[in-house]
């Protein structure tokens, strides 16, 4: 404090030619750094230098300068949530309620005029769940923020005319159905590797994969944006890895031994920046083959290989289970303090294969 | 999870690039569908400043670990997210041993500067022998020692894939002066040096020792630590610069944590804008006849608030070992040298 006082001391006590001298200070100040910032300058350049595909690839990483803001102080000493791991081993943050401020990272990512690309597979009889799905995302998810939805199904017809708002739209991909819905579920990593080389890179700045049998309850936004993200699986995310179900059979490649595993994902909700869904969908989908190849099926499909990848390639930021759940089966926990995005009750032998 | 963003960021497939073939020998998955891919210098072609290869992060060969538990269990008292999700660092919430499997294969190289001006070249020898012995163990490391006497610096050795740079520089007659140029030094010099021997950058203060582990847990696009005073404090106590003139204002209402000057960090791009920053602002601040109430830390802190970090790291990272250790901080890596045994040690 002794500096404080030293440095208020040196205050000098001419009052009327600081302010001019001050502005054309600043002035001269400007000019010097406007000339700093012109291309020549080569560390900048390379920030600007990929307006393309390269500066897609940064989007949501930038350093972003804020405006001023009002919100109450975190504390080093208060955990957001007693109840609750918020950052996996590897430093990748669990989002769950309470752990973010939706104001600052609003802001953070609408700096950067980020655009969320949400890709949703309705084929055959599955189209009957977009309308729901559609109305309840506009209601809930990425609200504020540019968002392309990639309607992949087989009856374009049956796509209905949902009103979107400002700054989003619907892009209509036709695609093949396949007769079993097992393969309808596993060709989906086929189809979304060939779309982000097609168009999602040049179109979006992250992917977002949902499984369409859902809708929007709360709030879905932002937070969840990173490199590479998962979601719990709502029924396992008390059970110890022995016991999560994924692949035991080491014929298969999404082989996982007993005693290896972090969490169990679930194949319905999963995304990151448009380079990282390519990584993991063609991936899986080259697992998938070499699977058929070797005359095998994982137990649970795409969701297998999802979990096999996830492994390997730690995702950076994990969902909690409020990303992904069934209030039927599940009922309403206290540990769950919001139902974000929910099952929509379906009758599988209905609509599954027609 | 943002120790990851380097190696996530700027990936090229468009057959610009080099590929490599990894062998990973625990994956499944057939050799030749994991490949590191390196953004190659050609990329940024006609540019003066290239920054060093930058790399995808690659399978994590299978390490045994436990499960993380997902419920109730605490692995500390602290705050382990900022609102804003950047990590809050601190013993308990990482695996070491993941992270190291995850990092090691990605051949970083991380660069530590320090400055040792007039009598400060006596910390030098015992600041260097604890940062063999705790800093980015196993890595590749550059010291930077920017000093007025090249000579004083003595010969400390170092381990294979280390070295040290010196670097001199003028002296100034007032303290402070020394104290806000170190923010335009470490950008020149990022943009004259660093940025082609090093990924990431941590800047940090000469009169302080390394006690415990610093490692890949506290690498993250831009790094803050929380400075050790001022943890427990609601932030209108903050001394932050008050005075509505300077550029390091600060209102009563704003701010997240108060950061300790003596600790930042980051991926070299990233601390070359915040130094830059910082020494535009200093230097705003000159101009109208002013300096914040603490130098280069009342600048950093102001810069801190608008340009968010992507990683705090707790008073581990950051300690006075003047003040009792609280329960809830459990092992302090870098603290303030006590300045009277190191007499009696050496």
């Amino acid at each position: 404090m002794a500096e404080l006082l030293r440095t208020q001391a040196r205050k000098p006590k001419c009052y009327l030619l600081r302010p001019v001298t001050f502005l054309l200070i600043m002035l001269i100040l400007v000019f010097f750094g406007a000339g700093f910032l012109s291309p020549r300058s080569p560390v900048l350049w390379s920030r600007r230098a990929g307006a393309g595909e390269a500066g897609r690839e940064s989007i949501g990483l930038q350093v972003v300068k804020l405006s001023r803001m009002v919100y109450p102080q975190p504390k080093v000493l208060t955990p957001s949530r007693k109840d609750v791991l918020v950052l996996t081993p590897w430093l990748a943050p669990i989002i769950w309620e309470a752990t973010f401020n939706t104001d600052i990272l609003n802001e953070q990512f609408r700096l950067q005029n980020a655009t969320i690309g949400i890709t949703v597979f309705a084929i055959k009889k599955y189209v009957v769940f977009l309308k729901l799905f559609l109305e309840t995302a506009e209601q809930h998810f990425m609200v504020g923020h540019r968002v392309n939805y990639y309607v992949f199904t087989d009856r374009p017809a049956d796509v209905p005319h949902v009103p979107l708002g400002e700054g989003r739209q619907m892009v209509v991909l036709e695609v093949p159905a396949s007769a079993r819905w097992q393969d309808v579920s596993m060709r989906r990593m086929e189809m979304i590797s060939s779309f982000c080389e097609q168009r999602f890179l040049r179109e979006v700045d992250f992917l977002v994969c949902a499984d369409v049998d859902m809708k929007f309850r709360d709030h879905v936004g932002v937070e969840i944006l990173s490199q590479l993200f998962g979601t719990l699986h709502p029924g396992y995310y008390r059970a110890s890895r022995e016991a999560f179900p994924y692949e035991r059979r080491p014929q298969s490649q999404a082989h996982i031994p007993r005693d290896q595993g972090d969490f169990y994902y679930m194949g319905a909700f999963f995304g990151g920046s448009v380079s990282e869904v390519y990584r993991l969908t063609k991936a899986c989908h080259q697992a998938i083959v070499a699977d058929r190849a070797n005359g095998i099926e994982a137990v649970w499909h795409d969701e297998s290989h999802l979990n096999r990848y996830l492994l390997d390639h730690k995702p950076t930021k994990v969902l909690s289970p409020e990303y992904m759940w069934d209030e039927k089966l599940l009922g309403w926990p206290a540990i769950m303090r919001k139902l974000r995005y929910v099952a929509v009750p379906k009758n599988h032998r209905e609509i599954r294969n027609r | 999870m943002d120790g990851f963003s380097i190696q996530l960021t700027r990936l090229l497939f468009r057959g610009t690039v080099a590929h490599h073939t990894l062998r990973s020998t625990h994956s499944p998955l057939p050799a030749g569908q994991l490949h590191c891919i390196w953004a190659s210098a050609g990329r940024t072609g006609n540019m003066k400043l290239q920054y060093k290869g930058e790399k995808l992060f690659q399978p994590v060969a299978q390490s045994r670990y436990p499960q993380p538990k997902l419920l109730e269990q605490r692995p500390t008292e602290l705050l382990t997210l900022t609102p804003w999700l950047a990590p809050i660092v601190s013993e308990g919430t990482f695996n070491a041993e993941l992270l190291q499997h995850i990092y090691q294969p990605l051949n970083l190289t991380i660069g530590l500067t320090v400055f040792a001006v007039g009598k400060y070249t006596h910390f030098v020898q015992h600041f260097l022998e604890s940062a063999e012995l705790f800093f980015m163990h196993g890595y590749r490391v550059c010291y930077y020692v920017f000093t007025d006497d090249p000579t004083a610096i003595p010969q400390v050795p170092l381990g294979p894939g280390r070295r040290l740079g010196i670097i001199p520089i003028q002296r100034h007659s007032r303290w402070e002066e020394i104290s806000t140029r170190r923010m335009e030094i470490i950008s020149q010099h990022i943009a004259k040096r660093a940025h082609r021997e090093v990924d990431y950058l941590f800047c940090v203060d000469v009169d302080m020792v390394f006690r415990n582990p610093w490692g890949p847990e506290t690498l993250g696009d831009l790094v803050a630590a929380i400075h050790p005073g001022y943890y427990a404090v609601p932030r209108q106590q903050f001394p932050y610069e008050r005075r509505h003139v300077s550029t390091a204002f600060v209102a009563d209402g704003e701010g997240d944590f108060y950061y300790g000057g003596a600790v930042f960090g980051g991926r070299v791009a990233n601390v070359y804008e915040f130094t830059r920053g910082c020494h535009m602002a200093i230097l705003a601040d000159k101009a109208n006849g002013i300096m914040a109430a603490w130098q280069e830390e009342s600048h950093l802190n102001r810069r801190f608030i608008s340009h968010k970090p992507s990683k705090v790291l707790s008073p581990e990272y950051l300690w006075d070992d003047r003040k009792r250790q609280p329960p809830s901080l459990k092992l302090i890596r870098f603290s303030t040298l006590d300045k009277d045994t190191s007499w009696l040690r050496s």
